[in-house]
Order: C-alpha cells, then sequence, then structure tokens
C-alpha cells in the first residue's frame, strides 16, 4: 500500500453566510477505505464535496491525490470517482443508457454488463431513472462513481435507504475495489458500516474531527469494557469493588443485576467468580460486552438528538 | 464473484470528441424522448402553420397565408427549442443534481455546453425539415438567399440560448417551468408569429426589439419579400445573444 496520503486536509474552514459548517477541519485519508463519520450535520458532506472539487474553502488548504481540487480539477476530474448523496442522473434517462454513458466518458471504463449485474441492476437497465426504486437508484450513482476505474472514490452515504441485500452487496463491492487497489472515502452515520468497512475512521463533529484511527484502536482507546451479571439482589457492592482492581466501577443499576465496568480480562473474571463463590451466589447471565463504534461515537458526540 | 483485479485503477478521460459526442446524443435523446418538449417543439409550430394557412382567422395581409406563417412558424421552432426547451431542461437537471455529477466527470463545462448546443441545433434541423415540408404541401413559395436564412437562424439560436440559461441557471426548476412556458405564450402572440405587428399599434415599435419579432421579421423579409441581408434584424438579435449569453455566463449556479 502506498503511503503517501490520497487525500490531506489542513485546517479547512468552509462557511455558508453566517453559519460555520467546517471549522479548521485536519483529514488524511490513506490508502484503503477511510470512513468520515458523524452526525447529521457534522459537516462530512462538506469536507467531501471540498474534496471533489465543488466548493472553494474559505480557509486552510485540501490536496487530492497531490492537486488542488479547485486549480487542478481538469487532472484531478478523470482520475476520481463520485457518488453523490442523491441525484445525478437525468429523470428521463434510462439505467443502462446513463452508465453506458458515464463508462463512454472515461478511457479504459468497467465492463457496464459486468457491473450492472454485480448490482443487481441488469434487469431494469431500459427502466428510466425515475421509475427505479430509490435503492436501485442508490447503485446505479454506485456503478457510475466506479465505472471509469478511478483511483479514488468519494462515495457519500453510500447505502443510505438500501435493503439489507443491497446493503451487502454495495460493502462487497467495496472490499473488492480496496483488494484492487482502490482508495474509497466514503461517508456514513451507520457505525456497522464504518467498523466493517473501514481501515480508518475518522469521527466528526461540529465541523472538526474529534477522533482518528483504525476501528479497533477507536474501541480500544475509547469507552471501558462492561461485565454484567445476575445475582441475588442487594449484594454488597463496595465489598466487591474492594476485591477489583483500582480504575474498576461496580453497580447494581437493577435489582439482581450487577455491571462492572473497567479492562475486562480473564483475570477479573475469576475475580468476580470468586467473590461470588465466597459470597455464596451462584452469578448467572454473565456478559462481557465489548464496546463497538457506535458506544465511543455517542460518548464522543453525545447522546442527546440534535435538530 | 468478481475476478481479482477487475477494479484494478486504469484512470483516464476520453478524447475530448468522443466526450463531446457522447453527450450531444444523450441531449439530444433526452430532448427527443420527452413528450411536453415535443408538443412544444413540433405539435404546436405544425398544428398553428397548418391551422393558420388553411382557415382564415387572422389577416396576413397581402399574398398566400402559408408565404407570411412559414417564415413565422419557423421562428417559434427555433424559440421553442432554444429558449423554452433548453431552459426547462436544463433547469431541472440542475434541481435533479445532473449538472454537478457531470461537473465531477471529465467532460469539461464548456464541452457540456457545445453538447447541449449541438443537441438544440440537432433538433432545430429536425423542425425546420418538417416544417419545410408542411410548408411546401401548403403551396409555400419561399424567396431569398439561403446565407441570410441561416445567419438568422444561428444568431436566434444564440440569442434564445443565452436567455433560456439564464433563466435556468438562477432561478428554481418550477419557476422556469412556468416562466418559460408563459414567455413562450406571450412571445408567440406578440412576437409577430403569427399576428403582423402592425395589428398592436402604437406598441409595435417596441415589440420589434424583441427577439422573436427580429428573427420572425427578419425571415419574413428574407423568405416572403427576397430582401437582401436583414442587417437590422441581424443586430437586434446579435446584442440579445451577446447581452444573454454573457449573463448567464455570469449568473448562471451549477447547483
Amino acid at each position: 500500500m502506498r503511503s503517501e496520503p490520497v487525500v490531506q486536509v489542513r485546517g479547512l474552514v468552509k462557511r455558508y453566510g453566517t453559519k460555520t459548517a467546517v471549522d479548521g477541519l485536519d483529514l488524511v485519508a490513506g490508502a484503503g477505505v477511510t470512513a468520515v463519520l458523524g452526525p447529521n450535520g457534522a459537516g462530512k458532506t462538506t469536507t467531501v464535496e471540498t474534496c471533489e472539487g465543488y466548493r472553494r474553502p474559505d480557509g486552510g488548504t485540501v490536496r487530492v491525490l497531490g492537486l488542488d481540487p479547485v486549480r487542478e480539477a481538469a487532472a484531478l476530474r478523470p482520475r476520481i470517482g463520485v457518488m453523490l448523496q442523491s441525484g445525478g442522473v437525468y429523470s428521463g434517462a434510462r439505467a443502462g443508457e446513463m452508465l453506458r454513458h458515464v463508462a463512454r466518458l472515461h478511457a479504459h471504463p468497467l465492463d457496464v454488463d459486468a457491473l450492472s449485474e454485480r448490482l443487481g441492476l441488469g434487469s431494469c437497465g431500459r427502466t428510466s431513472y425515475r421509475r427505479l426504486s430509490g435503492g436501485q437508484q442508490q447503485r446505479l450513482a454506485l456503478a457510475m462513481a466506479v465505472v471509469g476505474r478511478p483511483e479514488l472514490v468519494f462515495l457519500d452515504e453510500p447505502t443510505a435507504g438500501l435493503d439489507p441485500q443491497a446493503r451487502r452487496a454495495t460493502w462487497d463491492l467495496i472490499r473488492d475495489l480496496r483488494a484492487d487497489g482502490v482508495s474509497v472515502v466514503l461517508t456514513t452515520h451507520h457505525m456497522d458500516e464504518a467498523e466493517q468497512l473501514a481501515d480508518d475512521v475518522a469521527i466528526i463533529d461540529g465541523g472538526r474531527v474529534i477522533a482518528q484511527g483504525s476501528p479497533e484502536a477507536l474501541c480500544r482507546g475509547g469507552a471501558e469494557n462492561t461485565l454484567r451479571f445476575g445475582g441475588r439482589p442487594g449484594l454488597d457492592v463496595g465489598a466487591l469493588l474492594k476485591a477489583l482492581p483500582a480504575d474498576c466501577t461496580a453497580a447494581e443499576p437493577t435489582p439482581g443485576g450487577y455491571r462492572i465496568t473497567g479492562k475486562i480480562d480473564p483475570q477479573l473474571l475469576a475475580t468476580v467468580t470468586s467473590w461470588c463463590a465466597q459470597h455464596g451466589v451462584m452469578p448467572d447471565r454473565i456478559s462481557v460486552e465489548r464496546h463497538t463504534l457506535e458506544d465511543v461515537f455517542l460518548e464522543l458526540t453525545g447522546r442527546e438528538l440534535r435538530s | 464473484m468478481t475476478a481479482a483485479g477487475t477494479y484494478t485503477p486504469r484512470p483516464g478521460a476520453a478524447p475530448l470528441p468522443r466526450m463531446i459526442a457522447a453527450q450531444a446524443a444523450l441531449e439530444t435523446r433526452m430532448l427527443l424522448r420527452n413528450g411536453e418538449q415535443l408538443l412544444l417543439t413540433v405539435v404546436i409550430p405544425a398544428l398553428l402553420l397548418v391551422l393558420f394557412s388553411t382557415v382564415d382567422v387572422v389577416d396576413t395581409g397581402a399574398g398566400k397565408p402559408v408565404d407570411f406563417l412559414a417564415p413565422g412558424v419557423l421562428a417559434l421552432a427555433v424559440m421553442s427549442t432554444a429558449f423554452t426547451g433548453q431552459a426547462i431542461a436544463t433547469g431541472f437537471e440542475r434541481r435533479y443534481g445532473v449538472l454537478k455529477r457531470l461537473a465531477s466527470s471529465p467532460l469539461p463545462r464548456w464541452a457540456l455546453m457545445t453538447a447541449k448546443t449541438a443537441a438544440v441545433l440537432v433538433t432545430e434541423i429536425l423542425q425546420v425539415i418538417l416544417l419545410t415540408v408542411i410548408a411546401f404541401a401548403l403551396g409555400w413559395s419561399p424567396h431569398g438567399d439561403p446565407a441570410a436564412v441561416l445567419l438568422l437562424l444561428v444568431l436566434g439560436t444564440a440569442a434564445f440560448s443565452g436567455l433560456g440559461l439564464l433563466m435556468a441557471g438562477t432561478l428554481k426548476a418550477e419557476a422556469t417551468l412556468a416562466a418559460a412556458n408563459l414567455v413562450f405564450l406571450l412571445l408567440l402572440v406578440g412576437g409577430g408569429v403569427i399576428v403582423p405587428l402592425a395589428k398592436f399599434g402604437a406598441a409595435q415599435q417596441v415589440l420589434e426589439l424583441l427577439p422573436i419579432s427580429a428573427l420572425s421579421g427578419g425571415l419574413r423579409d428574407v423568405l416572403q419579400h427576397g430582401a437582401g441581408m436583414p442587417w437590422g434584424d441581424l443586430g437586434i438579435l446579435a446584442v440579445w445573444a451577446v447581452v444573454g449569453l454573457a449573463a448567464a455566463g455570469r449568473f448562471f449556479r451549477w447547483e
């Protein structure tokens, strides 16, 4: 894999009127799949569209494949593939016709029929765009992004509104792109999507990157893990806590339901079960919860709903 | 499922002529496939030509009605495609993100506009052939210099394209749809297409400055009366073309 970044954003600022959408954002994406994760209105689309050359930064620098997306757009465009969040197709165009057209704008396009088949669009080649289902429209837009055999594709919420099968098909294609050496930058607010696909995740909120790293590193470094077990109500939680390492917590959030947080390892599990044995407690429903990216995300961006 | 290496990057733009040809072919198909557009560009001009040539409801002056009407309807055909049709189609392309998506493709913006112009010209050629055949069947006997006719049609196309793109690039798609149809109707009545401008009394001198009046008047001078180069009308069209295209270039918004 190449070491030089495919996308390099430094101190990006973008305002719309008095509203600051992106506020000094730094983002580096290397080869492989980079997921840009964030709540609605965090600045994901603005950031990606600046990389695609649609928006002129109000501050900071953006380099994509080493090029300035605005000033060197002519050199950059043939090398990238773009999937917009919605639209992008003549409403009267047939699905196959539009994909074939985009292929004709490129020097060495993919086989259109094979790509259509691969994305489950084979049967709707003669259907006009406005009569395609939402999922078919999404997959057509994805096909249009990759048909020109780009080095780098930008996918803005590629699986929004897809049913589980179509979502899997999209994930499989993204994995194949990665395996063949295509770099992918995608935005999503599905944590599992980022966890499944991404080599690197950047969490954006309030127009800034608030955390970046591999999904594993983010999960490890963020929240602590949890051990739960059930037992007799009213156990002496304070006494249990004394038996545990210093940075743990122990609580009985519901009568007879116990929760321990901290570094959950075999040693800790053994400590808990032996403490139970000493106190004549039969612990049942023991579960160890690994923190997901979702926990990390919610911890970083806050749990309240934002309008 | 898919052989390894299928997606290995091999980027590159197609040669410019191939991109423009592909884009022009697609734009033309989109124009001709659209039923409402065909009503506007083909059915209405053809119907007006047949109806008013055969039924004596408008006083078209001395001579056969078709000799007066054919130049007017040719002007109407140019307006319907270059202005109304192009404005509505481009307005909705802008609304549906087509222009935005193409802007990140290898096709340069100027090449997209070139392809749009080519699609308009192809449609106009088909319209002119159809209307000419109908007019001849109605006993039309045109005069004049074909070069003058061609020049009028080209400048008229430029003028109406500029105005249509200005509307499509600044208004909402729905507003463009309404306004482009309204303007079409008003200019059809008040632009010397079917009704001689002399019928409008004092307003005639203002109406003569409209692009549709310059185009229909110029075509009529040449085709009906065998006049030489209609410099006055060409001048009016040239001014509209320069102003319209410059304003469209300045104010057009791609999203």
